[in-house]
């Protein structure tokens, strides 16, 4: 089938991007979308031009590199799936496609389609994390965990820090992003013990990044392509206003 | 010229606690003037960062990621080993250091492999105590599921995305020590070049690759985490980022490369679907718990299945190969990886495969699902289940996959002794980077078990070896004409795949070495394939330099460029692992010589003359590369025959 590109190109942070056609894209319904691309910038090559830039590593769903914005959705248009796992067969023979990258003031473009999403490890830095050292912990079992209660901890921890959740919010919030970290830690017993502190500085540092606030429009549950609740996002506000409210500091 | 491994004297089970109590520290003082470089942020990189960190050295860490949480031990699905017996099936340490050393086919050093057995268990303890969230049982405590090449169930598990689970855990140590100042970190940097003052590994060449910039990073140490070489095949389950650069360049300045004919190739993958394909996708081994292997017996069922006219679900049950469980009846479809692979090439080889190139073999749950319910499975394999309809628009719930062999893991790497400390004193390597543990084959599960157990237990403890003889010396200058001229190599070598201005992609280059690799050194080698192919990588690196083309320049945010340069070392290698299988006239784990079987075809070991590590110094003026051996002795395993049957 044949496809109509419209891709974000854009040189650096300091110049202007624009929208750039390529018609008649050769497209097998098998491929993945990225393979698309490779296809694009192999034929881009060919002719001595720039490909496209954009971001991919381990193309089976996990690593979070992808960071695209298809018809206006980031990771496209199947649910819970990432642009790497996205099939050319969900699209059809003759269709415009639109590729941007996730957008976002606190996510700064490198080039065309790549972002700089280094506020989420800093806001993972700020204290999404348990304060053992190696060689302090006892044994694994020797606290038992209700199996609901890990699961669900399980389900918030499998975030892959893709950074859709910021481009699908109208204010550009990292609400569900911050909230699965908080959400992890703060059931599991070993994370208990610094849940209050915690919550405090993720969501300080949330908002020192200039991430956006959130106003429950739900759109990143949506686009999440690990399909993380908004749950999370409620789990953490009552949270940060206990803590905040109990805080000695 | 052999090599000395430095094992410590003593029994086997007693030898790394002594040594651990007995060797030279560094005073926390010392610690804090030391400053140690980690290439790498896996699961042995950014453990070993973050516990260097927390004991009090300087350290520096650098991963060509946008972020450490992406490197790709985030795509391991099934599991991790450790000795914790936790179900009483029989589990000790002993005992997942005796089926280490027999799945990797006789060709580890036992001490290596008991020490890791030894620090298993604590992995666990302490990925817990991070909040790794694991696999529970109703009652609260950790759940373990088998993998191949073993009758225990010692694997612990977060659904099907463990290593993310994992890596995650260590990517918080490594956030929690950047904080705290311990751990500077790169992100989007490369190393391109391995800096030797007075024979010692005292720095390396990064390039900033949001801008281009080559900087020169001093320290006492250097710590190479880099992960396997996979993706010289092209087509494999790693990243398309995954590459043997920085191992490769410490290579080239002096340390020597180990085994780089090991290589696993994993039974269960998606298999290839067009000329477009740019990686493929590994399906668990934990499915071969409750999936059945099978290829139609009757070949006009074959042809039907591939023409469409029929579907695996419609050949009845005695038209049916299930031909692990008959060939090795003791461990059926748990056979390890390198047998179960063979056995899918000799069923499609013999013209059984059923997709349409004829190359897959059934992986089938539907008695499973009979007996537990489609629930039971989902929970299990849900996420894989569901990947697997996404990449091939199938429903495994309803027709059985289609699965087939692929590159997956590599089982060389840089030689390392005991310390896990390389030739070139103050190079340490860790994790699939280094050749250290999984002999000639890799059990399931062992690979995160090994980066881990390298980065937090073993290496931490054993740098102080070299670090405590360093105390004296002060900060590392990077302004020597050892950076110097390692800077000027690097400019040098970038400027020199732009100027080429040819007209064939990157890409194209490595998709042909990628054949040459599959078709000449792949899942069976023989000597004139090995020959052949040696001098077609040869001629293809000629062309390479004559007909590439890269666009842009240095100085900006290329990613074309970097991978003219991963391909370039992959160009390389592919032909030291040619050179490597040829001298290894014998069949062992992953590598499988043709001219090497026993009379019912099952791969032959040559003992006698192959106990070794092929430890190999970088090619000389004439292009060949020299052999430095290690020879192997077994003080506690009999070597026997592998069998599973």
């Amino acid at each position: 089938m044949k496809l109509t590109l419209k891709v974000w190109r854009q040189k650096n942070v300091n110049t202007k991007g624009s929208l750039e056609t390529y018609n008649n894209v050769d497209v097998d319904p098998d491929m993945s979308f990225l393979e698309m691309i490779d296809v694009v910038n192999e034929q881009l090559i060919a002719e001595k031009k720039e490909p496209i830039a954009f971001e991919h590593d381990c193309r089976e769903g996990i690593c979070g590199a992808c960071s695209m914005v298809i018809n206006g959705r980031p990771h496209g248009p199947q649910q819970g799936t990432t642009t790497c796992q996205l099939h050319m067969r969900h699209f059809k023979d003759g269709e415009t496609v639109v590729i941007e990258p996730f957008r976002s003031a606190s996510f700064p473009i490198i080039k065309d389609l790549v972002v700089d999403r280094s506020a989420f490890d800093r806001i993972i830095q700020s204290g999404g994390y348990v304060s053992v050292k190696t060689g302090q912990a006892q044994d694994a079992n020797s606290i038992p965990i209700e199996k609901g209660l890990a699961d669900t901890a399980f389900e918030a921890a499998s975030c892959i820090g893709c950074g859709a959740c910021v481009a699908a919010c109208p204010n550009a919030s990292a609400m569900l992003f911050t909230s699965a970290k908080v959400s992890h830690l703060a059931l599991l017993p070993q994370g208990e013990v610094e849940a209050e502190s915690r919550v405090m500085k993720m969501v300080d540092k949330m908002d020192e990044e200039g991430f956006g606030m959130c106003s429950n429009t739900g759109a990143c549950e949506v686009e999440c392509p690990k399909e993380i609740s908004i749950e999370n996002i409620a789990r953490m506000n009552r949270a940060y206003l206990k803590a905040s409210l109990g805080s000695e500091k | 010229m052999g090599l000395d491994a430095k094992v410590p004297p003593g029994p086997l089970e007693d030898k790394w606690t002594k040594y651990r109590s007995t060797m030279n520290l560094v005073a926390p003082n010392n610690k804090r003037r030391i400053d140690v470089i980690v290439v790498g942020t896996g699961l042995a990189g950014a453990s070993a960062a973050a516990t260097l960190g927390e004991l009090g050295y300087n350290v520096k860490a650098f991963c060509f990621h946008d972020s450490p949480r992406r490197a790709h031990s985030i795509a391991a699905q099934g599991g991790i080993n450790a000795a914790k017996n936790y179900q009483n099936d029989g589990d000790s340490v002993y005992r997942l250091f005796y089926d280490t050393i027999k799945g990797g086919d006789y060709r580890s050093r036992e001490a290596n492999v008991h020490r890791l057995a030894e620090v298993s268990v604590d992995i666990i303890d302490q990925c817990v105590a991070q909040g790794v969230p694991f696999a529970r049982e109703y009652g609260g405590l950790l759940a373990n599921r088998s993998f191949g090449g073993v009758q225990v169930s010692r694997t612990f598990y977060a659904s099907g995305q463990t290593g993310q689970q994992l890596l995650i855990g260590a990517y918080s140590a490594l956030s929690k020590q950047i904080a705290t100042g311990s751990v500077k970190m790169f992100n989007r940097h490369e190393m391109l070049d391995l800096v030797v003052v007075d024979g010692k590994a005292r720095g390396i060449i990064a390039r900033n690759l949001l801008t281009g910039k080559l900087e020169r990073h001093a320290a006492h140490a250097v710590v190479l985490a880099t992960g396997g070489y996979g993706n010289v095949f092209y087509l494999s389950t790693n990243a398309m980022g995954s590459n043997v650069t920085a191992a490769w360049q410490a290579h080239r300045r002096g340390a020597y490369f180990a085994n780089p004919c090991y290589t696993q190739i994993h039974p269960t993958c998606i298999p290839v679907s067009g000329h477009y394909q740019s990686k493929l996708t590994l399906m668990s081994e934990s499915l071969r718990n409750d999936g059945r292997v099978w290829v139609p017996k009757k070949k006009e069922d074959v042809m039907a299945i591939r023409e469409g006219r029929m579907t695996g679900g419609d050949v009845p049950e005695e038209d049916r190969d299930y031909y692990l469980e008959r060939r090795y009846p003791a461990f059926g479809n748990l056979v390890p990886r390198d047998v179960a692979s063979r056995a899918a090439k000799t069923a499609c080889d013999a013209g059984h495969g059923v997709n349409k190139a004829g190359l897959a073999v059934y992986l089938d749950f539907a008695e499973r699902i009979k007996e537990l319910g489609e629930d039971t499975i989902r929970a299990r394999y849900g996420n894989l289940f569901a990947m697997y309809e996404k990449i091939t628009g199938e429903n495994p719930y309803k027709t059985p996959m289609k699965i087939y062999p692929a590159v997956h893991y590599t089982m060389g790497g840089l030689w390392v002794d005991y310390n896990l400390e390389s030739n070139l004193p103050g190079l340490f390597v860790a994790g699939e980077a280094n050749f250290s543990d999984h002999g000639a084959n890799r059990l399931g599960a062992s690979a995160l078990m090994q980066g881990l157990a390298d980065g937090y237990f073993v290496l931490p403890y054993t740098i102080g070896q070299f670090l405590s003889t360093q105390i004296r010396v002060d900060k590392i200058k990077d302004d020597t004409k050892e950076f110097e001229e390692a800077e000027q190599n690097c400019r040098k070598r970038l400027q020199a795949f732009l100027d080429v201005k040819g007209d064939k992609s990157v890409e194209s280059y490595h998709r042909e070495l990628g054949l040459i690799m599959w078709d000449n050194c792949g899942m069976a080698r023989n000597e004139q394939g090995l020959t052949e192919g040696r001098a077609k990588i040869r001629a293809l690196r000629d062309d390479f330099y004559k007909n590439v083309f890269v666009p842009g320049t240095q100085e900006e945010f290329n990613p074309e460029l970097e991978k003219a340069a991963r391909v370039a070392d992959l160009l390389e290698l592919g032909e030291l692992m040619m050179v490597d299988a040829l001298d290894r006239a014998e069949s062992c784990g992953g590598h499988f010589r043709e001219e090497s079987v026993s009379e019912e075809g099952e791969a032959q070991r040559k003992d006698k003359e192959f106990t070794y590590v092929s430890a190999w110094e970088y090619f000389n003026q004439n292009g060949d590369p020299t052999l430095h051996k290690e020879e192997l002795t077994f003080d506690n395993v009999e070597l026997k025959t592998r069998s599973y049957k």
